[in-house]
């Protein structure tokens, strides 16, 4: 292993208040139930925040449907698109304020929120700002109305990302929004409130709501609402599919994955093995559309799992902060929790676990990057999603049975193909079930290219001229 | 000289491309006919061929669907006059035609419409298009029987989609002998398959059903159904298209909402380089 002399980014930055409220027409309001967020890495306490209860939800809704109805709805598109393109400029200029916070109380690498998270983000308010003037344009009829208010519940994985996922297409179209970001990841969602202040954005367009699950329930069920974006567990997703059924609440949900992830026998082995890494510890592997279980030809298993192993060893743990850690904190106690319940049920299910010498901080939560080999589609960590830096290797013989495992999951979000030959790409892409798939590559994002699933990983797609109808009259 | 008897139908269930009867041997008196009377049994029937046809009509190349769905036209506007006999109103059975050949031509078109490349920022080809979404369970409106079943299932099946539809309880002969219509289009048995009976019996077993991929409520005109139906449909989050307002002008534009929300979207990426 090469050693590096630490290089951590400053938090200097970032200015943390000792509490916030929660942010309901363009103030900021105190609440009574306080709760603290902590930086997974060190359990040290940032802040506290205020977990919002059913009355401040309703104050919520009504703020956003009173300024849905005044300010946001009226108003010309052209208009709704400056404010939106002056959001994504703040959110540049801001830009490493917002991705240190992100990564303190996230625990995900630096490198990730600074190169990966932060420009998608800016990128996806500055695309959806050009749509707000040209929605006749979109293929929705000539006249595509708004929904009104949107309800909109994200993850604690991309907490800023699934925010500008969910805001800037909402705010785009007409709606206005009352936000509700996870738990154990409220704050770049309070400092994104600042920056609608920052823009003066009208009150009441955006408003945040902290809280955990009660919160989350009390907006989706609130009667007041027109529409329901939730990404998060399918089972969660469930359970809103049916409290919004037989309301006239327009829904869309972007839920849990089981990737499959499939190398052929003439695939480029070193960039598979980069694309494998990439696919399932990017993020910790919090990450829905996570490539988890790998599907590789029976013929080059043994080159890849050496090639796999060998590059695993290389991976850096540790300190969220320092801008040469490629694998940071698991999010929360709850999430270690799970993960490990489940590898070990990969082991007592017989499947055979490695991972590399790897030390691991004391105090903060930690998993090392792991693998299960002679994993069985019977086995849980093939069946069920795991939510952290846990690949599960199967085998195969030829395309067909690839294809065969491949869907064998009542999950179909993402899937990926590696192959020199692009007949075969075609083919095997045409019959994975799956909304996003990646061939010679993985874990790629983009403002204009639609995200979501199919079957049990939910339905509607986020992003591009997709990414509209799910906040359009249509 | 006596007067010739006539050769009375037998007015049966469409599952598979068959004409069987249900398999409960019930039937019920409507519209001065013995229809059957589809048990939850014969629901799941229905599902097991449409599953089975599901592969390979969503295989079959975009110009062959909007051919089959052109020659259901052919073959609705050869029979008008038995639909009218039926009590069918001569404009609705012109809307059905209509409806047929509108649908048939979308086969080929709304990948163009509905997909395509995007610019996304980096060296990646990017390609979105629509995909079925599988099996579609569908309830027809109590009426137009005709035009309203039509334009339940034609949505459905354009894009590679299975169905199995509900027809209106009231008002089902149209909906039998649709299906003659269909049997002898050239359309794959199991693409779509019709259950007469009661909605109370076989709707909720599709709404249940773990194989169904959406349910179209479209003529559940009970806000009540609806909602439970909607509840059971979230087990394995089916897309739903809720019901039509009581109100639902048939005649007009269907929109693209009908087929959309039956279909998913794939994106696929691929590097480029050299």
């Amino acid at each position: 292993m090469f050693e590096y002399a630490p290089a951590p980014e400053s938090r200097a930055i970032v200015d943390l208040r000792p509490s916030y409220g929660l942010f309901i027409d363009g103030e900021f309001v105190d609440g009574e139930d306080l709760h603290k967020t902590i930086n997974p890495a060190t359990e040290e306490v940032l802040a506290e925040v205020t977990w919002a209860g059913e009355a401040d939800v309703d104050r919520a809704v009504r703020a956003a449907r009173t300024a849905y109805e005044q300010v946001w709805g009226p108003m010309p598109g052209r208009d709704r698109a400056k404010y939106l393109f002056r959001i994504a400029r703040l959110v540049q200029e801001r830009s490493r304020e917002l991705a240190v916070l992100e990564s303190l109380d996230n625990g995900k690498p630096i490198r990730e929120s600074r190169d990966v998270d932060l420009p998608l983000v800016a990128a996806h308010f500055f695309y959806y700002a050009g749509w707000a003037d040209k929605l006749p344009y979109a293929g929705f009829g000539p006249d595509p109305k708004p929904l009104g208010v949107a309800a909109q519940v994200i993850p604690w994985n991309f907490p800023l990302l699934m925010l500008a996922w969910k805001i800037a297409p909402a705010l785009a179209a007409g709606n206005t929004v009352v936000l509700k970001p996870a738990e154990t990841t409220p704050l770049t969602a309070l400092l994104f409130a600042e920056i609608c202040q920052q823009a003066d954005l009208p009150a009441g367009v955006v408003n945040i709501v902290t809280g955990a699950g009660d919160t989350g329930r009390a907006l989706v069920e609130h009667p007041g609402v027109d529409k329901v974006a939730f990404t998060g567990s399918t089972e969660v997703g469930k359970a809103i599919a049916r409290a919004v059924a037989g309301t006239r609440k327009k829904l869309t949900l972007e839920l849990g994955g089981k990737a499959a992830n499939i190398v052929y026998d003439d695939a480029p082995i070193d960039q598979a093995v980069e694309g494998i890494v990439n696919g399932i510890f990017f993020n910790q592997g919090h990450v829905c559309c996570a490539g988890s279980r790998l599907l590789v030809q029976e013929s080059v298993a043994g080159e890849v799992l050496e090639s796999l192993k060998r590059r695993m060893a290389r991976l850096r743990v540790g300190d969220p902060l320092d801008k040469n850690t490629d694998v940071g904190a698991i999010n929360s106690a709850d999430q270690l929790a799970r993960i490990r319940e489940l590898s070990d049920a990969g082991s007592a299910e017989g499947a055979q676990r490695w991972s590399p010498p790897c030390e691991l901080p004391e105090r903060g939560f930690w998993f090392a990057p792991t693998i299960f080999t002679g994993v069985t589609q019977a086995h849980r960590v093939a069946r069920e999603e795991i939510f952290g830096p846990v690949l599960s290797v199967l085998t195969f013989r030829t395309p067909a049975e690839a294809v065969e495992k491949a869907n064998n999951t009542p999950y179909g979000l993402s899937a990926g193909i590696w192959t020199d030959k692009g007949s075969r790409i075609l083919w095997t892409a045409d019959r994975l079930r799956a909304g996003v798939v990646w061939a010679n590559t993985f874990n790629k994002f983009d403002p204009t290219s639609p995200f979501g699933g199919y079957k049990e990983s939910g339905y509607g797609r986020e992003g591009g001229r997709h990414g509209l109808e799910g906040y359009l009259n249509v | 000289m006596s007067e010739r008897v006539a050769v009375r139908k037998t007015y049966k269930l469409f599952i598979g491309g068959k004409f069987p009867r249900s398999e409960s041997g019930r039937s019920y008196l409507v519209q001065d006919s013995n229809v059957s009377l589809a048990s939850r049994k014969d629901a799941r029937d229905a599902v097991v061929a449409a599953r089975a046809a599901a592969k390979g009509w969503a295989g079959a190349t975009a110009y062959n669907r909007g051919q089959i769905l052109y020659r259901v036209a052919e073959m609705l506007e050869g029979r008008r006059e038995q639909f009218v006999a039926l009590g069918v109103p001569a404009d609705e059975v012109d809307a059905a035609v209509d409806r047929w050949v509108w649908y048939a031509g979308w086969s080929d078109k709304l990948p163009q419409v509905y997909g395509g490349a995007n610019p996304v920022a980096g060296p990646y080809f990017n390609l979105s298009a629509p995909e079925p979404t599988g099996v579609v369970a569908a309830v027809a409106p109590e009426t137009p029987a005709l035009l309203g079943l039509v334009s339940v299932i034609a949505p459905a099946i354009v894009t590679g989609n299975t169905v199995v539809v509900a027809a209106s309880p009231a008002a089902p002969l149209a909906a039998v002998t649709l299906a003659e219509v269909l049997a002898t289009s050239d359309l794959p048995g199991g693409v779509v398959n019709i259950l007469t009976g009661r909605l109370s019996e076989t709707v909720p077993t599709l709404a249940a059903h773990m194989d169904v991929n959406a349910i179209d409520l479209t003529g559940v005109a009970d806000a009540e159904l609806a909602a439970e139906l909607e509840v059971r449909a979230a087990e394995n989050l089916k897309r739903v298209l809720r019901p039509a307002p009581a109100d639902h002008d048939w005649h007009t534009d269907p929109g693209l909402t009908r087929m959309t929300t039956l279909l998913e979207t794939k994106t696929v990426w691929h590097p480029k380089g050299t």
